[in-house]
């Protein structure tokens, strides 16, 4: 069974259908790329999977089980991890405590009220750093810290919660080329140990095309083409779309 | 129904005065985003200048409607100096510390206006031409009434046209919508601010002078005119100028029909419309959500583990409190006790203000519920000091669970509004209900044990008692759920992706301030022997605002550092002079302008300063 399975998804905004019937399913340990120009609807889709936008029609299931529409935090629940394309993390706490608090979300500790954090899963958290190359930045405000490196955060929060699915919205924006390509190479690996279910936008094709194991290319909203990655850089519609020809809206 | 028309009619008048003064409040925090706590100030000083004018002038049309206006326009240059001398330099603060400013400038005002004017109530004369009635169904109604109920159509209609027909309009509205785009486009900011400052300071005084004949002039009538107006703008939805014309009309009929239909809770009915208001339309009437402030909303600090010297300095401060309290007077006592208990009571505020980032102008009202259970209790059914002890922070925390179900939903100003409702209608209860109550009378012979009477006895209770709260709520905020309250308070977004229930987190953590706060104020009751509404009403809710503030929202030390610094201040500069709130209100302002982050905060920069720190 695919650990994702998005099924008929649509959402209009006004006037604008921006996801038009958007269908997919990721297995465990498959890194799924979604591609497409500038409003093609990736961000809507995402948002959608983990309940921050409620569809208008279809649905989504993890593991089988209909997932359609439940709040974010129940979510997370079942297992899914998430990263920002704009990074969202607890910017008075240090990096440690940010992923010390994915930790502790994960075994539903949350509520306690003695135990200082500071004492409650240190290891674990620090090991989950030094995978990621920022056991040096653990003691440092999420505040003050450089981009690249709250990318790696990120990923690390999402990690914390031993994600069945990984849903990474532009992983590698606003990050040096060659960090892009060690970022994902790491995050393949992860999944491929892990067998985690990868969901991923991105806008640089040579991170796409060296990491993803299939690729769906959306246009306006609506699929319009899906494979290997191979035929996909192969596939005449893409190459209309993303080199534009001049009918079409432009590409980046 | 002739006294129901009536009673309407002279609802319209209150409504027209009320909305010259919300309009300018409005139209302020529309553009500069500031909530303008001495806007009452500036209604109070319109009456002022316009008796003094008035009574200067001959007397005549000229002279009164003269007056009238120059009192108006003399407000507004006051609004020019205010904005451009204080106001200007704290625009980029957090919106409570501007609240924080503009609360210093209101006690600045009170004692200017007792040295100018004295202590006395002023009467004015009435308007010429206006003195008389008309007949309306039989029944004489004032002339200068019906004349009012014109003034605020027609205030509308010109602001509107001044908002609609002007290209100074214009740029007012897009900064109320956008006011970064507005500086991007290159429209000179300054300008903008101070002028919308004057137009707004000019109709808080016009509407001032014109209570003139209608009222006598007191120094009472700020703090009595801004709380309706808080509720008349926020009901109508912050920046909204319709919205504010129609709250007016609301609130101003409810008070005038209120008080015939149901005299008993007439103050009680205003905040409960307020409070149905926000629960069913989170941004009022009218009003649209705000966007978020995105520039200077740097990350909050984080906390970290006490620095030693900071506990070593605790540890000495704990030991004077135990060791030299024998050698004390009773009033020294009294004050420590008072000082023992306000550290609870501001640490309580602090939970949900710095950690929680909520505001609360309301906090009093859990304070006070403490302080009535017990008093109650000790009342009613001649409970011992144990009871009324544990039942005070019981009281509270079932409180704090029913308000705070409905607050901790808002955000911002509107939350900080819906406290503010929550606590007048618990303040409008122990003063209405004096059955059970006594009223403004209080109660009264709510005495400790005979084991606790003795002075030093009760101290070493209170600072034990407090004590192990305060402790209680640090080791709180550095547990898990205080990390996730700050987790919501520093990115929702993420919080929700994490699995955290902003809600459920929030709302316990309004109902574990309310039970200290309870404590806070069932210790109080035993320690002066009484209650009295006051404990519930507005101006101790600042002084709990006050003293976490000035000891600096993000410090764990700072609701502490600021309970003994506030206390001691207002002791001193009351035993010192009678001018204690001028006083007090350039203290405060001295404090927002140089030590923005409050005492402990800039104390902490100070120490990383020199010591290098995260």
């Amino acid at each position: 069974m695919a650990v994702l399975e998005a099924e008929g998804l649509r959402k209009r905004f006004g006037g604008v259908e921006a996801v038009r019937g958007v269908s997919f399913a990721v297995e465990a340990g498959e890194m799924l790329a979604l591609i497409g120009p500038n409003g093609a609807g990736k961000s809507t889709c995402f948002n959608m999977l983990n309940g921050q936008l409620r569809p208008d029609a279809g649905r989504v299931r993890l593991r089988g089980q209909d997932i359609t529409g439940l709040a974010p935090r129940k979510v997370w629940r079942l297992g899914v991890g998430r990263t920002f394309q704009v990074t969202a993390t607890f910017g008075s706490m240090t990096v440690l405590e940010n992923v010390q608090m994915a930790l502790l979300s994960h075994q539903g500790r949350l509520g306690r009220l003695w135990r200082p954090v500071s004492a409650m899963d240190r290891a674990p958290a620090e090991a989950l750093l030094a995978r990621l190359g920022i056991a040096a930045q653990a003691e440092r405000p999420c505040g003050i810290l450089a981009y690249g490196d709250l990318k790696r955060v990120e990923l690390a929060i999402a990690l914390a919660n031993d994600p069945a699915l990984l849903l990474m919205d532009e992983p590698t924006a606003g990050m040096a080329p060659q960090e892009r390509v060690a970022l994902m190479a790491l995050t393949a690996r992860i999944a491929r140990e892990r067998r985690i279910a990868v969901l991923f936008t991105e806008h640089d094709m040579d991170v796409v095309f060296a990491h993803a194991d299939r690729i769906l290319v959306l246009d306006r909203g609506a699929p319009i083409a899906e494979g290997a990655p191979a035929a996909v850089r192969a596939d005449a519609r893409v190459r209309e779309v993303y080199l534009g020809s001049g009918a079409t809206q432009g590409g980046h | 129904m002739e006294t129901l028309v009536l009673q309407a009619l002279s609802g319209l008048a209150s409504a027209s005065s009320l909305f010259l003064v919300a309009s300018g409040l409005t139209v302020i925090f529309g553009v500069s985003r500031i909530v303008n706590f001495a806007h009452g100030s500036f209604y109070m000083l319109g009456a002022y200048l316009a008796w003094s004018l008035v009574t200067a002038l001959p007397r005549g049309h000229l002279g009164f409607w003269g007056g009238i206006l120059a009192a108006a326009l003399g407000v507004g240059l006051i609004g020019i100096a205010i904005e451009t001398l204080l106001l200007r330099r704290i625009y980029r603060a957090p919106e409570l510390f501007q609240l924080l400013a503009t609360f210093g400038v209101v006690l600045i005002v009170q004692d200017l206006a007792l040295l100018l004017w004295g202590a006395q109530d002023l009467l004015g004369p009435r308007a010429p031409g206006l003195r008389g009635g008309t007949m309306i169904l039989g029944l004489r109604f004032p002339d200068y009434e019906l004349f009012l109920i014109a003034v605020g159509p027609v205030v509308l209609l010109l602001l509107h046209l001044l908002f609609h027909r002007t290209r100074w309009g214009m740029l007012v509205r897009a900064a109320t919508q956008d006011r970064e785009m507005v500086g991007a486009l290159g429209v000179n900011q300054r300008m903008l601010f101070t002028s919308v400052f004057f137009l707004g300071a000019c109709l808080a005084g016009l509407g001032g002078a014109l209570q003139l004949p209608r009222e006598s002039v007191n120094l009472g009538m700020d703090l009595a005119i801004i709380v309706e107006a808080f509720v008349v703008v926020v009901v109508g939805g912050l920046g909204s100028l319709m919205g504010a014309a129609l709250a007016a009309l609301l609130i101003g009929e409810l008070h005038a029909l209120g008080i015939l239909v149901l005299p008993k809770i007439t103050l009680v009915l205003v905040f409960l419309v307020m409070a149905v208001v926000l629960v069913m339309r989170p941004h009022g009437l009218l009003g649209r959500a705000q966007a978020p402030a995105a520039a200077g909303a740097a990350a909050e600090p984080a906390i970290g583990a006490t620095p030693r010297p900071l506990v070593w300095l605790g540890l000495a401060a704990l030991l004077a409190a135990l060791a030299l309290p024998p050698f004390a007077g009773d009033y020294a006592l009294s004050v420590l006790t008072e000082i023992a208990i306000l550290i609870l009571f501001a640490a309580s505020l602090h939970l949900i203000m710095g950690p929680g980032g909520m505001a609360s102008f309301g906090h009093a009202a859990y304070f006070g519920l403490g302080a009535y259970s017990a008093a109650l209790a000790a009342k009613w059914l001649l409970a011992p000091m144990a009871i009324g002890l544990a039942l005070a922070p019981v009281a509270a925390g079932l409180g704090g669970l029913l308000f705070g179900w409905f607050c901790v939903r808002l955000s911002g100003v509107y939350a900080a509004m819906l406290t503010l409702a929550f606590a007048q209608i618990a303040w409008s209860v122990a003063f209405q209900w004096s059955e059970v109550t006594g009223g403004d009378n209080g109660i009264l012979g709510v005495w400790p044990d005979a084991w606790a009477a003795p002075r030093l006895v009760y101290y070493y209770l209170t600072l034990g008692l407090c004590l192990a709260a305060t402790l209680l709520l640090r080791r709180v905020i550095r547990a898990p759920f205080g990390y996730a309250l700050r987790a919501q308070r520093d990115s929702a977004l993420r919080a929700e992706t994490i699995g955290i229930d902003a809600f459920a987190i929030r709302w316990r953590a309004f109902a574990l301030a309310a039970v200290m706060a309870g404590l806070a104020g069932g210790l109080f009751a035993y320690a002066k022997g009484s209650v009295f509404p006051t404990y519930l009403g507005i101006p101790r809710s600042v002084d709990a605002l006050l003293m976490v503030l000035l000891g600096g929202v993000q410090t764990l030390s700072g609701p502490i550092l600021g309970a003994i610094a506030y206390t001691g201040l207002q002791e001193q500069l009351m035993r010192l002079t009678d001018l204690w709130r001028l006083m007090l209100g350039t203290t405060i302002l001295l404090l927002v302008l140089f030590f923005p982050q409050g005492l402990a905060g800039a104390a902490r920069a100070r120490w990383e300063g020199r010591h290098g720190g995260a």
